[in-house]
């Protein structure tokens, strides 16, 4: 998930909030194949179908319709809650017993559930990098990056930036789509809730990654990064709860550490170089 | 090559800021043309040319560019036509990107984008002789950063980027402001040299009024929305500075300060 957001926080410099409503999309579409008895195959096909349909939205609303990003994201974000329920018929849909990826890696390899989440995930996870890192480096990945940097010089050079903000906003919510198919199967259930906060927690992963490996250049090592600030957000998160912090305080902590996090940055830059002023462009 | 035709465009009508920039222009430029552009502040230099690359849509006229009627069209859509070079040096290229791949986004000037990769081997090669005719040391620097570069290397990277697909007309807006005047001369002569070289048309807007009796074949002054002179080659190299005043002042009435024009130098 938070590698999708990096495709539009980073690359592109758009702040999507559709993020938190493709993400349960994502899992209520999951939830509802799987209900009906779709291969796990499709199952997670039509999740990142359906981010991708949320994506597509979002984009043509802000270029199309020139509405500014994050209120486009919000509008989107908002009527997919009502799609959601529509697509569930109810608030949540559990799939506890039915087969997912996971059951499915362990009818190949004999291994307990937790272990297969781990190595599906992994694996996924490495597929996912190296088709990104293929792709940007082709004409359109490198078009698209930039439209992010500098859209006004793409332009003169013949790039269809709408266009291509709309395939990065797809390409994004596609691969959170997939994200919010993959908490269904782990959780073993999907909920129309289930994407609230799902933006932030992408940011706090990868403002994480970027200081943890703030030296790293290479793009494909940089996305690795991300996956592992992940972890270790998720790592933070699990030491906080059995610190005694109550579940009910989590969003609070969670909004709290992201603002904190996207503050650091610029206390490094105040402290690096309190006399140069503009600071890094990159 | 092009032909401009009544063209007009009024910025925010029906308010109070409401704004005529253009005035019924007509230009007509023929093909391997130099073409100096000089006028006071909001003269409507930059707005001609932002209306032949597709910026923004005139509100009359027409655009004719190598035959083909570009009026209309969007601006990505006819940028194989066209080559840009901005005033700020920030605007040429990707800060957050190598030259190189700056380079192979130019070299697909109007082409589509397709899943091939994005930079290839030969084209490097190709782009790193022209950097070194370029003699500014960017041929041992191809996975450089843009951003890292100085304002006028940065100037003379968009020159040659703008020049990869030789385009129908080269746009230039005040490339050389930004820049002291060492570095704007520098920038200035590998202008003259590329036009020549690859036989480009080309509109280079100045506020240097010796530069742009020194450089070109042709010399248009812009005053209020129209073109109040337009000077041949033969006429242009008689020309001095003072001149140039005096013929401003016959044309239009008025007097042209010295500071609506900026005679630097
Ligand atoms: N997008 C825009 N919206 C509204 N007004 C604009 C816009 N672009 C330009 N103008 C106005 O049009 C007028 C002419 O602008 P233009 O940039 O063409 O002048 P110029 O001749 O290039 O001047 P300069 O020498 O200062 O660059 C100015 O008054 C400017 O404020
Ligand atoms: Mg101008």
């Amino acid at each position: 998930m938070a590698l999708g957001i990096y495709i539009t926080y980073r690359l592109l410099e758009i702040s999507d909030l559709t993020v938190d409503g493709s993400f349960a999309t994502g899992g209520c579409v999951c939830a509802l194949l799987m209900v009906q008895g779709q291969s796990i195959a499709v199952c997670l096909l039509m999740a990142l179908i359906s981010g991708a349909i949320a994506g597509f939205v979002t984009g043509l609303l802000t270029t199309k319709f020139t509405i500014p990003p994050i209120l486009a994201g919000i509008l989107t974000q908002l009527g997919l809650y009502s799609i959601n329920l529509r697509i569930l018929g109810r608030a949540a849909q559990p799939v506890l017993k039915l087969p997912n990826i996971f059951t499915w890696a362990q009818s190949l390899v004999d291994m307990k559930l937790n272990t297969a989440i781990m190595w599906v995930g992994l694996a996924l996870v490495l597929i996912i990098i190296v088709i990104m890192y293929w792709f940007f480096g082709t004409e359109l990945g490198s078009a698209l990056r930039a439209t992010g940097s500098n859209e006004k010089m793409i332009r003169s050079l013949g790039v269809d930036t709408d266009g291509i903000k709309i395939l990065g906003l797809m390409l994004a919510n596609g691969l959170v789509g997939l994200s919010g198919a993959l908490v269904c199967q782990t959780q073993g259930s999907g909920s129309i809730s289930m994407g609230t906060g799902a933006i932030v927690i992408g940011l706090a992963s990868i403002i994480i990654g970027e200081v943890v490996f703030s030296k790293v250049i290479n793009f494909g090592l940089k996305l690795a990064g991300i996956v592992v600030g992940s972890c270790i957000y998720r790592i933070i998160i699990a030491f906080v709860l059995q610190m005694g912090l109550s579940t009910d305080d989590l969003k609070l902590f969670t909004a709290l550490f992201v603002a904190i996090c996207l503050y650091l940055p610029n206390i490094k830059g105040f402290i690096a170089g309190k006399s140069t002023k503009g600071g890094n462009a990159c | 090559m092009l032909d401009i035709k009544n063209l007009s465009k009024t910025f925010n009508p029906g308010t109070a800021t409401e704004n005529k920039v253009l005035d019924n222009v007509s230009l007509h430029i023929n093909p391997g043309d130099f073409v100096t552009v000089i006028g006071g502040n909001g003269a409507g230099k930059s707005t001609i040319l932002n209306m032949i690359a597709g910026v923004f849509p005139p509100d009359s006229g027409t655009i004719v560019l190598d035959g083909q009627d570009i009026t209309n069209l969007k601006e990505h859509k006819r940028a194989h036509l066209i080559g840009r070079v901005f005033q700020d040096p920030l605007m040429g290229t990707c800060a957050n990107m190598e030259i190189v791949e700056n380079l192979a986004l130019a070299n697909r000037r109007g082409q589509k984008r397709t899943l091939k990769w994005g930079v290839t081997k030969e084209e490097t090669e190709v782009f790193r002789e022209k950097l070194k005719e370029l003699d500014l040391g960017l041929e041992t620097r191809l996975s450089d950063k843009a951003g890292l570069l100085s304002g006028g290397q940065r100037q003379a990277l968009t020159l040659l980027m703008a020049s990869l697909q030789k385009p129908k007309i080269l746009l230039l807006d005040e490339h050389t402001a930004a820049l002291d005047p060492k570095t704007a001369a520098r920038v200035l002569a590998l202008t003259v040299s590329i036009i020549s070289d690859n036989n480009l048309t080309a509109l280079m807007i100045t506020h240097n009024m010796k530069d742009a009796l020194k450089y070109g074949n042709r010399l248009i002054m812009m005053n209020d929305g129209k073109i109040v002179l337009d000077i041949d080659n033969e006429q242009k190299q008689k020309l001095t500075v003072n001149d140039l005043l005096q013929l401003f002042e016959q044309a239009t009435g008025e007097e042209l300060s010295n500071d609506r024009v900026l005679l630097s130098k």
